[in-house]
């Protein structure tokens, strides 16, 4: 929401993915790192045994932006499909997605499935995923069964066709120089793919790569 | 607008609007605070006193307003209502009334021991007929199927208080900070 009575343009970034995927540590990192002085409390609706109730919520605040507070409010939703209700509430207004995805080999199926209920959350709230500001990162990069990059992108990020006419130029993914974000296929298909990110969200590895994509790209959006 | 995501815009006009709604029920009804909260969790205006407590955090508040306001929505639809039009909380000395304003934005009117649940609700009623007018005007369709608040922003910059297009986009400037607060 852009608010010119009170000079404030506030961005929501919402965190989904699996349980236990990472998404809470994410903003737990941010939370640590961040200067005290820009970011407010970290507000956790959890169970008695830490796992996500409702959400996670932490603002940042960005400073001055041509007279305008900017401030981006993160949330997490609960990555257990028990709770898909209150996942769904929190996308409402949402401005720009992270998709954290856990590498361990035996978690291939519960990534898919979140995915596929983002898009059915998104959608029932008139909103289409590739066409939001969207990132996916992997966490757990660390550990002994993570499954190789490639694998995890064919799965969670093969891409979407470009259907809008002004889109269908070549883009460089402007987070890893070189690789393309937008390309035309041998088959003339222009083809886009999300910026993807390796994490060890635990240690803090990848969280601000994540975080400084998505907004940007949020940024972007809002011109 | 980007597709694909809900934006709107809030005016120095709608603020004046809306204050003006706000403070005659403050005047009313005797209740001390009047917050309005958008269903994605953002604090939209605020008259009169801040709560007493220390430390009052408005940004949390706002969110942690909307999710009760969501999660109550569905609560309601699961007893097949459509949704419950107010909600109240009550403490030992500050309590909460809540109501909908055209399902788009949460009223929320904090009071103490200086007045009652029954004189706050009774003047709310009025207060929320007015808003709901002004949040209706704001998001309907204009002729070319955009919302007022879009349509009119674009066309007559000044009656609305929206500033002209800047040269500039409006958050130029702003990748900069993303580098250097997220460093």
């Amino acid at each position: 929401m852009i608010n010119y009575a009170s000079r404030e343009i506030n961005c929501k970034i919402v965190y989904y993915g699996p349980g236990l995927g990472g998404k809470t540590t994410n903003l737990e990192h941010v939370y640590e790192k961040v200067s005290p002085s820009t970011r407010g409390k970290l507000i956790s609706l959890a169970t008695e045994t830490e796992r996500t109730l409702f959400f996670d919520f932490l603002p940042v605040d960005l400073g001055q932006i041509r007279g305008f507070r900017t401030r981006f409010h993160l949330y997490t939703v609960p990555g257990q499909v028990y709770y898909n209700a209150s996942r769904k509430l929190i996308l409402r207004g949402v401005d720009g997605v992270v998709f954290v995805a856990d590498s361990q080999a035996d978690r291939a199926e519960a990534n898919v499935e979140a995915m596929q209920n983002l898009y059915d959350n998104l959608a029932e709230h008139g909103y289409d995923l590739t066409r939001l500001p969207f990132v996916v990162q992997y966490n757990k990069r660390d550990l002994p069964d993570a499954a190789p990059l490639d694998e995890l992108e064919a799965a969670l990020n093969p891409g979407w066709e470009v259907t809008d006419p002004e889109r269908m130029r070549p883009a460089d993914n402007p987070f890893r120089p070189g690789e393309p974000l937008v390309e035309q296929l041998p088959t003339g298909e222009w083809w886009e793919r999300a910026p993807a990110f390796e994490a060890v969200a635990s240690g803090g590895a990848g969280v601000f790569d994540t975080l400084k994509a998505v907004s940007k790209l949020v940024v972007r959006a809002i011109g | 607008m980007p597709p694909g995501a809900a934006r709107w815009t809030f005016t120095e006009h709608d603020a004046r609007a809306v204050t003006a709604s706000l403070q005659q029920l403050l005047r009313e009804s005797h209740a001390r605070c009047a917050l309005l909260v958008d269903r994605a969790g953002q604090l939209v205006v605020t008259v009169g006193e801040a709560p007493a407590h220390a430390g009052f955090d408005a940004t949390a508040f706002a969110s942690l307003t909307a999710a009760d306001y969501a999660a109550n929505d569905q609560l309601a639809r699961l007893l097949g209502e459509r949704d419950f039009a107010t909600l109240f909380h009550q403490g030992e000395r500050e309590s909460m009334f809540l109501a909908d304003v055209a399902r788009r934005v949460i009223l929320v009117v904090l009071f103490d021991t200086r007045t009652t649940l029954g004189l706050v609700r009774l003047k709310l009623r009025a207060a929320v007929d007015e808003l709901t007018a002004h949040f209706e005007a704001m998001f309907a369709p204009d002729d070319a199927g955009l919302p007022a608040f879009l349509a009119d922003a674009a066309s007559a910059p000044t009656a609305r208080a929206v500033p002209a297009a800047p040269e500039a986009p409006l958050l130029a400037g702003a990748e900069d900070e993303i580098d250097r607060l997220f460093a």
